[in-house]
């Protein structure tokens, strides 16, 4: 593994900064066609996510046990926590109908992030803005209708004018609760999930790189176990990291659409 | 000539310091809420051990929304060029 990110770095580059690897981190490269739009490592590791989620959900659950096995078991611990810890917390038992499309969420999210970590994939398509900005326009399409159907135009009023405020300063409160509600939450939801996907990616790239670079010379050969050594620690930090994210967007996710059922009050 | 180079060399240098600081800055208000956010937490859940799933949830929801600040900053430093 050493021995191909010594190849990746390249024998005779002064540092990071010379390399424009960028690229190359992130993916950008097509694995069919050549113009911009194009299949690319990122597009294949979505589908792939997407098949594995399908494939877990339906190996577990095709034939359910009365007591659960192996698979069924651990799938249905997955399922318990988010209509456990997730929509009963936030959302009350009127919530329940959306433990299916948040199940579904939680379990595509963890497996993209989670690619993080595997080795031989080593990039997780959250930390591409494309998924999770996706994701979030469905949330955002989601807490809206929910919104309209259950409150109807009463959520508008609901929402851009909250009750409890002195009628004077609705000038300054409407404005900042439509920025708010209507266009920093989807940004914020993507890009919290993107930019730690990121990060975590970068940083794990970092201590790869820097481990082989350490290795070229022989002064700072004796300091490569240390960036090996955090590249491994770091790798088990991610994990938690990829379980946090996928957890927080589904509960915003929770608390968006549970917020929009009813007026405040 | 050379004023021209120099001048491109630190309009360079202040980009990246730039960078730094886009992120550093950004980073030193979150830093703090969370800490701050954490440790009432703590204090809350080590006097009603019973409510330490309420809590629990409530500081991730509350950790969401801080940390967001930050990672606008880190995304932010890329985006300066």
């Amino acid at each position: 593994m050493v021995l191909g990110l010594l190849a990746f770095v390249g024998p005779n580059q002064g540092g990071f900064a010379d390399n424009d690897i960028g690229p190359q981190i992130f993916q950008t490269g097509c694995l069919i066609g050549n113009a911009h739009p194009c299949f690319s490592k990122v597009s294949l590791l979505m589908i792939i996510a997407a098949i594995v989620v399908i494939a877990l959900f339906l190996v577990a659950f095709h034939a359910p046990q009365v007591v659960p096995r192996a698979l069924q078991n651990g799938m249905e611990a997955v399922v318990d926590f988010v209509r456990n810890a997730i929509v009963m917390e936030v959302m009350g038992a009127e919530g329940l109908r959306w433990v299916p499309f948040l199940t579904a969420m939680f379990a595509y999210i963890f497996v993209c992030n989670v690619m993080e970590i595997i080795p031989l994939i080593n990039f997780p398509p959250t930390s591409r803005i494309a998924i999770p900005l996706f994701l979030a326009i469905v949330v955002w399409f989601s807490f809206n209708v929910v919104g309209f159907k259950e409150q109807g135009v009463g959520y508008l009023k609901s929402t851009l004018f909250p009750p409890g405020v002195p009628a004077a300063l609705y000038i300054l409160v409407t404005p900042i609760e439509f920025v708010s509600t209507f266009l920093v939450r989807p940004f914020s939801l993507s890009v919290r999930l993107m930019g730690n996907m990121f990060a975590g990616h970068l940083i794990l790239t970092i201590f790869a790189l820097g481990t082989a670079y350490l290795l070229l010379k022989p002064a700072t050969f004796a300091f490569a176990p240390f960036s090996f050594a955090l590249s491994v620690f770091l790798t088990a930090f991610e994990l938690l990291v990829a379980v946090l994210q996928a957890y927080i967007f589904t509960i915003l996710t929770a608390v968006y659409i549970g917020g929009s059922m009813h007026a405040e009050h | 000539m050379l004023h021209l180079e120099l001048l491109a060399a630190v309009s360079g240098s202040v980009t990246a310091i730039g960078k730094g600081l886009v992120y550093g800055l950004g980073a030193i208000g979150p830093g703090i809420g969370i800490g701050y956010l954490v440790g009432k937490s703590v204090e809350a859940m080590a006097r009603q051990p019973e409510a330490a799933g309420l809590v629990r949830t409530t500081m991730f929801l509350g950790i969401a929304f801080v940390e967001a600040l930050a990672l606008f900053g880190f995304v932010l430093s890329f985006i300066i060029s």
